[in-house]
C-alpha cells in the first residue's frame, strides 16, 4: 500500500526544470515543431490518437514531444486530457465501406473488385537502412496514375452473398452501446465493449497475443480477408441542429479476418470473423486486434477457453497500457511506510529462526 | 439517429443543401475558410452560443457493417450564430478550432439566407469544394498508381 509522504517540493521542482532541460536537447539546433512530427513522425502519432482513444493530431504530436518520444507516456498525457473536455455525444456509426480508400490489401483474393492497391506501405521494401535520409533527402514526386472507378466493397460482403461467411452481428436498435469509459468492467463483457477495449488496448500486448494464437494458444485459422486504411466522413446528429451534421473525416485503418469455419446440425458450415479497427494508419494494431477479437468469441462459438487470448477478463484487464504503466510504476515511488513494516516484521522472523537454530544446536550439543 | 429523421433529411432540399456546404467547410483549413469570407461583406450576427471545445465518441460497427461499438472520441469545436435578419446557423467541426467552427456556423445561416445564399456558393462553398476536389484527385491518382496484380504460381513448378 501507498502512503502518502511530505516534502522534496524543492527536489521535484527542480527535476521537472532538469527534465525540461533535457527534454530541449542541445540548444543549438532547431526546435521540434508539431507540424514537423504530425507529419514525419505520423505513425507515432496514429498509435497516440488510437491508444490514447482520441482523434485530434495536433494534441497526439504536442504530447509525443512533451513525453520526448515515450509513447505511453504521451498516450497517458492524451487520456488525461479527454477528461477535462465534455462530451457532445456519438457519432452516427461509420460505414467503412463508404471509406475513400488510400490502401486496400486482401490475402484471400488476388482479384477483388476495386483491386489490391498498396498505398503508401512498408510492405516488401528491403528493411535495409537508407543512409539518404540521414540529410536533405528530397523524394521523388509519387507516380500518379488514372483513378480508379466504382466502389471497392469489402471483401467481407463478397463472400457474404454467397453465404460462406457468417454475417455480423446486428444488435438492436434500442439497445445502448456499452462504453467501458463511462461504467467500469465487467464480465463476461459482450463484443461491443470488447472491440472497444481492444481498439484503444497497447499494440505490442495485442501482438503478442495475437501472435500466440497463431502458435497454437487459441488457434483460429486466420487469414487476412481485407486490410484498409483511408479518409471517412463522420457524421454526429445535433439535436439542436436537428440533423446529422458533417464533422470533417478521420484516417481510420479496418482489418478483416478470416477464420475456420463452424457448422452445427442446423447450420451450414461457413467461415467466421474477427475484427480489428483503430483511428489512423495502424496495420500491425488492427491485424492483431482482429485476432484476439476472433479468439475472444471462443465461449460465443462453443470452443473450449484454454489460451490466454481466449481469456476476456485476463485480456481485457490487461490491455491498457495507461492502467498497466500506472500500477507497474507506482511501485517506484516511495512505500516507505509500508516498507518499514515488513522490514520490522522480517526481523522478527529472523530473530525466531535465530532462536529456534540456536536451541536447537545446544540441544544438539548436550545430547 | 432513427430512420424517419434520416428520411427527413435526405427528402428536404433545404437540409441537403445545408448539409452539403458543412461539408466542404468542415474538410477546409480555418485559414481558408477565412480567405473566401474576406471576398464577403458579413451581414451583422450575434453569437448565440459561444464557440466551445469538446469530443464526440466516434461510432464503429462490428464487421464494418454490424452493431454500433464505441471506436474512440475526437475532438469537436462547435458555435451558433444568428443573423440580424434571423436566420440561424449552426458550425460543427473536428478539432478545437474555434474560429472555424464560427465561420461555419456564419456560412450555415448565410446558405439559408435569401440575400447570401448565392454570394456565400460562389464565394466560399464553390471555391473549396473545388480546393478539396483536386486534393482529393491528386491523392485518388497517386493511390491508383500503386494498384498490383499478384499472379499465383503453380506448385511445384519453376
Amino acid at each position: 500500500m501507498y502512503v502518502a509522504v511530505k516534502g522534496g517540493e524543492r527536489a521535484i521542482e527542480n527535476a521537472h526544470r532538469l527534465l525540461a532541460h533535457e527534454r530541449r536537447g542541445d540548444r543549438d539546433l532547431p526546435e521540434i515543431t508539431l507540424p514537423q512530427i504530425s507529419e514525419q513522425l505520423a505513425l507515432a502519432v496514429d498509435r497516440v490518437m488510437a491508444e490514447g482513444s482520441l482523434y485530434d493530431r495536433e494534441l497526439a504530436a504536442l504530447a509525443i514531444k512533451q513525453a520526448r518520444g515515450d509513447m505511453i507516456e504521451a498516450i497517458f498525457l492524451v487520456r488525461a486530457f479527454r477528461a477535462t473536455l465534455p462530451r457532445f455525444g456519438a457519432t452516427e456509426p461509420i460505414d467503412t465501406g463508404r471509406m475513400q480508400v488510400r490502401r486496400r490489401v486482401s490475402s484471400t483474393f488476388k482479384d477483388i473488385p476495386g483491386g489490391q492497391i498498396l498505398g503508401p506501405t512498408f510492405d516488401y521494401t528491403h528493411r535495409l537502412l537508407d543512409p539518404q535520409l540521414a540529410e536533405g533527402f528530397v523524394p521523388d514526386e509519387p507516380a500518379m496514375a488514372a483513378a480508379l472507378e466504382g466502389a471497392t466493397p469489402r471483401v467481407t460482403d463478397i463472400l457474404g452473398r454467397d453465404g460462406l461467411i457468417e454475417p455480423s452481428p446486428q444488435g438492436e436498435a434500442d439497445r445502448p452501446v456499452g462504453d467501458l469509459t463511462r461504467e467500469p468492467l465487467s464480465f463476461p463483457a459482450d463484443r461491443d465493449l470488447r472491440l472497444q477495449n481492444l481498439a484503444r488496448a497497447d499494440e505490442g500486448f495485442l501482438l503478442a497475443l495475437g501472435y500466440s494464437t497463431q502458435r497454437g494458444y487459441g488457434r483460429n485459422h486466420p487469414f487476412a480477408g481485407e486490410i484498409r486504411f483511408g479518409e471517412i466522413e463522420v457524421e454526429f446528429f445535433a439535436e439542436d441542429v436537428g440533423f446529422a451534421v458533417p464533422l470533417g473525416s478521420i484516417e481510420l485503418t479496418e482489418c478483416q479476418m478470416v477464420n475456420q469455419f463452424k457448422g452445427s446440425a442446423t447450420e451450414a458450415p461457413c467461415f467466421t470473423r474477427g475484427y480489428g479497427a483503430a483511428f489512423g494508419q495502424s496495420e500491425r494494431k488492427t491485424m492483431s486486434m482482429a485476432l484476439v477479437d476472433r479468439s475472444l468469441r471462443a465461449r460465443e462459438l462453443g470452443e473450449e477457453v484454454l489460451a490466454p487470448a481466449q481469456d476476456e477478463e485476463f485480456v481485457m484487464s490487461h490491455s491498457d497500457n495507461v492502467q498497466a504503466t500506472g500500477f507497474v510504476e507506482h511501485l517506484k515511488l516511495p512505500h516507505y511506510v509500508d516498507f518499514q513494516s515488513e522490514l520490522g516484521l522480517l526481523r522478527k522472523l529472523r530473530k525466531e529462526f535465530a532462536d529456534v537454530q540456536g536451541n536447537e544446536e545446544l540441544q544438539e550439543a548436550a545430547e | 439517429m432513427n430512420s424517419r429523421n434520416r428520411m427527413l433529411q435526405d427528402e428536404n432540399p433545404d437540409v441537403a443543401r445545408r448539409r452539403a456546404a458543412m461539408a466542404v467547410l468542415a474538410r477546409a483549413a480555418s485559414e481558408e475558410i477565412a480567405a473566401c469570407l474576406e471576398g464577403i461583406a458579413l451581414p451583422a450576427f450575434e453569437n448565440l452560443r459561444e464557440a466551445e471545445s469538446g469530443l464526440v465518441m466516434v461510432r464503429g460497427r462490428i464487421g464494418g457493417d454490424g452493431a454500433p461499438f464505441n471506436l474512440g472520441e475526437a475532438t469537436v469545436a462547435r458555435a451558433a450564430v444568428r443573423l440580424a435578419s434571423g436566420e440561424i446557423g449552426f458550425g460543427y467541426t473536428l478539432g478545437r478550432n474555434k474560429d472555424k467552427a464560427l465561420m461555419i456556423a456564419l456560412c450555415d445561416a448565410l446558405v439559408q439566407s435569401g440575400e447570401f445564399a448565392g454570394v456565400v456558393e460562389t464565394k466560399v462553398i464553390a471555391p473549396l469544394r473545388t480546393a478539396h476536389l483536386a486534393r482529393q484527385q491528386r491523392q485518388a491518382a497517386q493511390t491508383a498508381a500503386t494498384k498490383v496484380d499478384f499472379y499465383t504460381m503453380v506448385r511445384g513448378e519453376g
